[in-house]
């Protein structure tokens, strides 16, 4: 671990030549010093020229403008579902726009669509500058680009037909599995190629976690897809019964894990350091979560089949394996929060630093909670409610989402050769709109959770049930107006976005880009 | 082998879950402690050493494990480790406390029908028509009906297409206590088997006849072929006089009352595809979920229902 091969005051103009500092030159007082590229020549006149020919920035920059047009898409199917469950008219009594199969749609675009987008556009950047070298073939992530989106638009035609494997996050039809799993073995094979035609001795913590979620993804989609085809648009799935529900939620939970967390804290391992402009907190730290995470996250699907026909050991472990993973979820977040400190200040100015910290609040918050609902006796109470809904909500929108867009906050100005988006009051202006949000989002959630659980469980003095369970659906619907009005918040934030993205992206001709941008 | 072992794998898998459960526990435990820094001090800026490897200009500090963090750690682990002590999870171990999901699910069943049977016991020595007066018994009756029947019948109870008005006075299999009791113990399926075999023409004047003989508007000649069918092809069931056959679940055609009707579709439509297709009903036996003791307070409700309706309409 000591085997100091690089030392930072050393490293080549080419390794810092980035445009990259994310602040002006007047805060590198605040922060190590040797974080501040000061004597860049691709800086100074104005430019970072590397963009174009160092490392392969084009498919980053295709993967970072579809995270921003599929999150949109995907966040107005979750904005029409919110509003189906206020005003059910909404269906329009066609199938195709009826709730239950707008629902997979939904989850479909946001989370492999749109995380996965930018999982894709992250993971190559970061692969690129921190190993200092280029993706191994223009090609292969060419392929990896065009593939990825044929599947979302199958998905997004198929979907809506009614095709369905009727396994939650994991629906597409059987041709679909495929194409996504030649496109996924693609994406190993360009990642971890690139790991190890690396320039550098050692490989940065946010490759562990990225590289992690590719492999376990690619089992996981393999595994749980495994299916008999009937026809092209019908397969029976090779599992039956309870190993089939087990099977499913062994990959479900684990989509959770990897897809949405690990591959995010690999996100956040790079742009947290870089946007405060900070040493990484604790290295040994990052160890213990790493290797913790990775195999405890594994064990922990039975608790979605509490108190039903899977074995009684099988919940029981799926349990405590839940439990388990609060301490290595929570070491993914103090070694983000800690890493701000002495950079608290920054928040003050820094919208896209706001985002990354809220984002680490809400995953700290998301993953305390989630333990306990894997609790039997909690989880009595808030399984089958809007709890659940809101649970994921708060990891989806307030994690998974908030880092993204920090994330991207960071990313986008680079990819196009500035130091900063077109308007730091827009990003300021989604930030709000994102975090008010997300909390009407989960608050409405957990007061809906809980007034259902209550409501299911609440007897007469006779025995009977004290309330149908219409009336517990009609007591549900002022949360479902309020969630609502939070799913509004984040489309309207998104759209903000897409505006500022595009000014930031469009061709030259602009006075920002002429202007030097250090001192 | 002893009491706390049973049987539902064979050896090996139970040792298999039992090494791997335990062996990962060790892996996550041993990963921390080989970690911790003895240095329990988390230093600030600039006098903690960097690991002195960097990327793309971002260095890793190389602090200890925060404190609170590590005993966090310890406190999971012991709790899973006590819980898999105390309950089944450790392959056919089935825990120091004896507990199972079916047990408690049993006990709460068992403590529930303890503390409940008194009241429906008194309820089931009174006759239906005189339980049906009852309000108390009402009340208890109305939360079963509207848990268990309102989904197919309505909160109201006046049903839906293909599901029985339960208010008016109109009964497919009868309405006497007796005969709604079997309905609800044993439940009931009715078949009307579709005739498209007759052809267009014929099915046409099936219709004309049937809507004439609701006092619906139809034409006059065709309904006049109609007849001479209706008494070839459906009389075994509906009978000569088209009222029905409650021993059939034949339904009255005389009346106007269709059990069968889309929203928006028009009576002579929904006949029509009656008469093509066929309708399978479905009331599913309710006794192995409710118990006998309910089933005899919603047949009061049930009977009670459709004696009021009936006495406002005559």
């Amino acid at each position: 671990m000591s085997s100091a091969i690089e030392h930072p005051p050393q490293r080549e103009a080419n390794s810092t030549g980035d445009g990259n500092s994310p602040l002006s030159a007047s805060d590198s007082s605040v922060g190590n010093a040797t974080y501040e590229p000061t004597s860049d020549p691709a800086c100074s006149s104005g430019y970072d020229t590397s963009y174009n020919t160092t490392y392969n920035y084009k498919v980053v920059r295709q993967f970072a403008i579809m995270t921003v047009v599929w999150g949109i898409v995907g966040m107005c199917v979750g904005l029409t579902l919110a509003a189906q469950l206020v005003w059910p008219q909404l269906n329009l009594d066609l199938p195709w726009t009826s709730f239950g199969r707008l629902r997979p749609l939904h989850t479909n675009l946001v989370i492999f669509a749109f995380g996965g987008c930018a999982l894709f556009a992250t993971s190559y950047y970061v692969v690129q500058r921190t190993c200092r070298v280029r993706l191994i073939s223009d090609r292969l992530a060419a392929f990896t680009f065009w593939g990825y989106q044929a599947v979302i638009l199958c998905a997004l035609v198929s979907l809506p037909l009614g095709y369905t494997e009727i396994k939650e996050y994991a629906e597409l039809e059987w041709p679909i599995d495929i194409l996504l799993a030649v496109v996924w073995i693609t994406y190993g094979v360009v990642f971890l190629g690139t790991i190890r035609a690396r320039k550098t001795s050692h490989i940065y913590v946010a490759n562990w976690f990225f590289a992690a979620f590719i492999l376990t993804v690619a089992v996981l989609h393999i595994v749980n897809s495994a299916a008999l085809p009937v026809t092209s648009t019908y397969s029976i799935s090779v599992y039956a019964g309870a190993v089939d529900a087990m099977v499913q939620w062994w990959y479900g939970h684990n989509a959770v894990g990897f897809f949405l967390t690990a591959g995010f804290l690999g996100m956040m391992y790079y742009f947290v350091p870089k946007q405060a402009g900070r040493p990484v907190y604790s290295y040994r730290l990052s160890i213990v979560h790493f290797w913790a995470l990775i195999m405890v996250y594994m064990w922990a699907g039975p608790h979605h089949l509490h108190y039903t026909a899977l074995p009684t050991w099988a919940q029981s472990l799926g349990m405590v394996m839940s439990i388990i993973l609060l301490a290595p979820s929570w070491g993914g977040m103090i070694n983000g929060m800690m890493t701000l400190s002495g950079a608290w200040h920054k928040l003050r100015t820094d919208p896209t630093l706001r985002f990354l910290v809220v984002a680490l609040s809400f995953y700290g918050m998301s993953t305390f909670e989630g333990p306990m609902m894997a609790v039997k006796t909690v989880n009595a109470l808030s399984h089958y409610t809007d709890w659940t809904i809101g649970h994921v909500h708060s990891g989806a929108l307030g994690w998974v989402a908030m880092i993204t867009i920090g994330s991207l906050y960071h990313l986008i100005p680079r990819l196009y050769g500035h130091t900063e988006m077109y308007s730091v009051k827009l990003v300021s202006v989604h930030f709000w709109l994102a975090t008010v949000g997300t909390v009407l989002y989960i608050a409405a959630m957990w007061v809906n959770g809980i007034l259902q659980g209550l409501m299911w469980r609440a007897f007469n003095a006779d025995g009977t049930l004290m309330y149908t369970f219409v009336e517990t659906i009609e007591a549900s619907v002022p949360g479902y107006a309020v969630r609502m009005l939070g799913g509004l918040c984040w489309v309207v934030g998104m759209v903000v976005m897409a505006v500022n993205v595009y000014k930031t992206a469009r061709p030259v001709t602009d006075s920002r880009r002429l202007m030097p941008q250090t001192a | 082998m002893t009491a706390y072992w049973s049987d539902a794998l064979s050896g090996f898998w139970s040792g298999w879950i039992i090494i791997i459960t335990l062996g990962s526990i060790a892996f996550a435990f041993w990963l921390l402690v080989a970690n911790r820094k003895t240095d329990t001090q988390p230093k600030t800026d600039g006098q903690v050493s960097t690991t002195g490897h960097g990327a793309d200009g971002i260095e890793e500090y190389d602090n200890p494990l925060p404190r609170w963090w590590f005993f966090l750690y310890i406190a999971t682990v012991i709790f899973a480790l006590t819980y898999l002590v105390l309950y089944p999870g450790l392959g056919n171990f089935t825990g120091l406390l004896g507990w199972t999901q079916e047990d408690q699910w049993e006990q709460e069943v068992a403590d529930a029908e303890a503390r409940y049977a008194p009241i429906f016991e008194r309820y089931q020595q009174i006759p239906i028509p005189e339980l049906a007066n009852d309000p108390d018994a009402m009340q208890v009756a109305e939360r079963i009906f509207l848990n268990n029947c309102a989904i197919c019948h309505g909160s109201n109870a006046k049903g839906g297409n293909g599901f029985p008005n339960l208010t008016d006075d109109d009964w497919l299999y009868g309405g006497q206590p007796e005969q709604i009791v079997t309905t609800l113990t044993q439940g009931r399926r009715g078949m009307m088997p579709p005739w498209k075999q007759l052809g267009e023409d014929n099915i046409e004047n099936l219709t004309q006849y049937l809507l004439s003989l609701s006092g619906n508007a139809n034409d006059e000649q065709k309904a006049q072929q109609g007849k001479t069918l209706y008494a070839s092809t459906c009389i075994g069931c509906h009978g000569p006089d088209a009222t029905g056959n409650q021993a059939l679940g034949a339904p009255n055609l005389s009346d106007d009352i269709w059990l069968y009707r889309a929203p928006g579709q028009s009576i002579a439509d929904s006949v029509r595809q009656t008469l093509n297709e066929g309708r399978k009903g479905h009331m599913p036996a309710q006794a192995a979920y409710i118990g006998e003791q309910r089933v005899h307070l919603v047949a009061a409700y049930v009977y009670g229902l459709s004696r009021h309706e009936g006495q406002q309409a005559h």
